[in-house]
């Protein structure tokens, strides 16, 4: 019956689209200008070389979308990436763990991880900026703990993240399954879906039932299990487990989520908008490099996207708002 | 009318998109005179509003400014006017003293360092034009809402504001403090200031309007005076008759309790118990803080007590359990639906659908066909008015809002109803409309439990009032033989002196 009042809009709605997508729009025309300036861009290994280098900050990314939906942020992913990669080189190397293990041990630690984080705010009250940043160093002390300050060989336990599936490198197809597992649970499973109620009015939430603390340990373990897989590629590619591995890498997963349109104050965010939030980020360094601007100003680029497409996006929410 | 109007909004109109949300109104302010605005949610009052602040302006049509005709772009330009909005939410730092609010943005400066003593003089005599006697020293979050918004008006005031609008001012205030809020408008009423005034409340607007502007879907529909009969004002706004304010229809209550509560204590609860059975709409009435939404929130587990039961058909509840609660079959409708009841950015299907998500769901995974059938079906019974059920709630008028907040718990197939001001901030239409949910929920056997603190819906719409103060359960009343002089006399009543006396 009501249905009558706005029905929906029969066509297409370019205006709606770029209103819903503006990141993805962004992309397209970035590619576009990158293909007019230079030949190199629109090569076979070029864009193998992006799916890689997106590869490693995508999959962390995935994990933070979960965490900044449910309005937290987690800025201990590097950290964790680090030692999950540690953790599970150390245990087939120097503890002598046979090699399938070693992606369970660093899955485990990055769960552990996240649990700490999860709890800390959710049962010690602790602003989840504050409990995250506190285990982002206390758990990259423990990395250098464990390696001595120096890197350790992951021999032939991880290895094969960073080779190739016939003429498809691992990190791809990792970066695609963990993509589709991360929209699956983020909007199919009652976790997921609570913890955008979470985000969005955690009163609400908890007044109607739904586990609260609960939900903000799941995602902050969620998230510690991405970037644990992400530090175990990242050493894959590498060979060895670096000590100073996936350093600052917290700050460009926060960027590719909220470039791809997630509210830093919860309720809003897509695991696909994360994918092109990522993707943004490395297609603009891929480029500059491309196009040999110095890797001092690549830093000042990238800043400014960052700002700018989230201008944009401020911009776009008030105007749906008035 | 007139020429000596203050400020006309002549012939505006306004859309958005292709939403006409003015259509050709006309409204004058006088200088001295309240101008009342009525209409439901969604008539135009606030895009009107917002025209005379600065923040739309009319597409058609023109804004005279004393015979004058003025743009008003921006919020500069209104203040500039000499025009103040009161905003429901205040523009208040809590953490600053009343005189530094009072002086925000234009802090007085001696030598470029901040003159106190001058600050301070401003503001005290800005309390002094509303006869406020408050230390300026104070810092503004110390102060109760019904201060707070003095507080506002008398930095308007200060401002030498001369067309004051208030939006909504009463909604959140005492009888007594409303009382207070009234003889200051008449002071400003008497210093020639000229005020638009916006009220859900038709008594108030007898009390305290001039003339009232009708406003239905954008249209203007009439200027009468505002001692027009409260039936005329409805049927004006509402466009029909309502046959009645408070349609309950009392059912015969089942013997055993559904719902009984006993000696519950706590911080601010002292040892209540009350029972209630099938059928019975049982409404807390008291003062502000006299425990209402305290009881209604540990009942629902949303708080923790310290001593004393819950029961839900004779089985105890976990006290701070939400969960346990909803499973128990208890609806908790919470005091503020924007800040507690809804999840503002998600859609009507997922708001709804909240309290079963889990229950429903088959391996970890959100049965999305059937949340959202059940949402749709809830929706349409409810009458909640939306353009689809996957729209985000936010978009709804409060009244819709609400009955989406009933619908989660008719979808949890609740039977006890935790409803604490059920009907604040929604208009006369959907206000009956929720009224006939209440009965629904009693005709089907189950009970409600109602905090108000409007005294016609209590004697309205209950079987039974249970009158709080201090924390306390001051007494009980059968609603046949409830007034609001009895209502009032318990709710002042002191309980723990008269305790202290022997006098209970």
């Amino acid at each position: 019956m009501s249905s009558v009042a706005t029905a929906p809009k029969k066509g297409f709605d370019f205006k709606a689209f770029l209103a819903n997508n503006g990141a993805l729009v962004g992309l397209v025309i970035l590619c576009l200008a990158l293909f007019i300036a230079t030949p190199r861009f629109l090569t076979g290994p070029n864009l193998l070389n992006i799916g890689i280098q997106v590869s490693t900050i995508a999959v962390m990314a995935f994990g933070m979308t979960f965490v900044i939906v449910a309005a937290g942020i987690d800025l201990s992913v590097g950290s964790v990436a680090a030692l999950s990669a540690m953790g599970s080189s150390y245990a087939v190397t120097t503890a002598g763990l046979p090699d399938a293990l070693a992606i369970p041990v660093g899955l485990a630690i990055g769960a552990l991880s996240g649990w700490v984080t999860g709890a800390m705010s959710a049962y010690g009250k602790l602003p989840t900026f504050i409990a995250s940043l506190a285990m982002l160093t206390v758990v990259r002390g423990l990395t250098l703990v464990i390696s001595d300050g120096r890197p350790i060989s992951t021999g032939s336990s991880v290895s094969w993240l960073g080779d190739d599936l016939g003429p498809i490198p691992m990190p791809i197809i990792i970066l695609m399954l963990s993509g589709l597992l991360a929209a699956f649970v983020l909007n199919r499973t009652v976790m997921g879906k609570n913890a955008f109620a979470v985000g969005g009015n955690t009163e609400a939430a908890r007044l109607s039932g739904i586990p609260v603390k609960r939900v903000l340990v799941t995602v902050f373990v969620i998230s510690g299990l991405f970037a644990a897989l992400s530090g175990m590629i990242l050493a894959g590619r590498l060979d060895s487990a670096q000590p100073t591995l996936a350093s600052g890498y917290e700050l460009d997963a926060i960027a590719a989520v909220v470039i791809g349109g997630a509210s830093l104050s919860g309720g809003v965010g897509r695991i696909s908008g994360t994918l092109i939030g990522a993707l943004v980020l490395a297609v603009i360094r891929n480029g500059l490099n491309l196009l040999s601007v110095s890797a001092f100003w690549q830093q000042v680029v990238i800043g400014a996207v960052i700002a700018i497409a989230v201008g944009f996006d401020v911009l776009r929410r008030k105007n749906v708002k008035h | 009318m007139s020429n000596d109007a203050l400020l006309v909004l002549d012939k505006v109109c306004k859309s958005f998109g292709p939403v006409q949300v003015i259509d050709d109104v006309t409204v004058e302010v006088h200088a001295g005179k309240v101008s009342v605005l009525l209409g439901e949610n969604g008539a135009g009052k606030s895009t009107l509003i917002k025209m005379i602040a600065g923040v739309h302006e009319p597409d058609a049509g023109q804004i005279l400014f004393k015979g004058q005709p003025v743009r008003i772009r921006d919020t500069k330009t209104s203040e500039a006017l000499g025009i103040a909005t009161i905003h429901q939410e205040l523009n208040l730092v809590p953490s600053m003293s009343i005189a530094e609010n009072i002086t925000l943005g234009r802090v007085p400066r001696k030598f470029g360092v901040i003159n106190r003593r001058e600050m301070r003089k401003i503001a005290r005599e800005a309390l002094a034009k509303l006869e406020l006697d408050l230390d300026v020293n104070t810092p503004v979050g110390d102060l109760g809402l019904a201060q707070q918004q003095l507080v506002e008006i008398a930095k308007a005031l200060s401002l030498d504001a001369r067309v004051l609008i208030l939006d909504e001012p009463t909604a959140a205030l005492t009888t007594t403090e409303i009382e207070h809020l009234f003889s200051v408008i008449n002071q400003l009423k008497a210093q020639g200031v000229g005020m638009v005034f916006i009220s859900h409340h038709l008594d108030e607007i007898a009390a305290i309007g001039d003339f009232v502007n009708v406003l239905r879907d954008g249209k203007f529909i009439a200027t009468v005076p505002a001692d027009t009969e409260e039936n005329e004002l409805v049927r004006l706004m509402v466009g029909r008759d309502i046959d009645a304010q408070f349609p309950r229809v009392a059912t015969e209550p089942g013997q055993n309790p559904l719902l009984s509560v006993q000696n519950l204590s706590d911080g601010r609860l002292d040892d209540i118990s009350l029972e209630v059975r099938p059928g019975e709409v049982v409404a807390l009435a008291g003062l502000m803080g006299a425990g209402r939404t305290e009881l209604i929130r540990a009942i629902a587990g949303a708080d923790k007590y310290t001593s004393g039961t819950v029961k839900v058909n004779g089985k105890k509840l976990a006290s701070f359990d939400v969960a346990a609660a909803t499973r128990a079959g208890i609806g908790h409708v919470p005091e503020d639906r924007k800040t507690q009841g809804l999840v503002l950015d998600a859609s009507v299907a997922e708001n709804i659908g909240y309290a079963t998500m889990a229950a429903t769901a088959k391996n970890g995974l959100v049965d999305r066909k059937g949340q959202k059938a059940r949402a749709q079906k809830v929706a349409e019974r409810l009458r909640i008015r939306m353009g689809n059920i996957d729209q985000p709630i936010r978009s709804l008028s409060g009244g819709n809002q609400q009955k989406a907040v009933f619908g989660r718990w008719f979808t949890a197939g609740a039977k006890v109803l935790l409803l604490d001001e059920p009907t604040r901030g929604v208009d006369v239409g959907a206000k009956v409309e929720i009224y006939e949910l209440i009965n629904e929920i009693t005709a089907s056997g189950g009970c409600v439990l109602m905090a108000s603190s409007e005294l016609p819906e209590v004697l309205g719409m209950s079987d039974r009032v249970v009158v709080m103060s201090q924390g306390r359960i001051a007494g009980e009343l059968a609603t046949p033989e409830a007034t609001q002089d009895a209502i009032m006399a318990l709710a002042i009543s002191n309980v723990h002196r008269e305790e202290e006396m022997g006098i209970k």
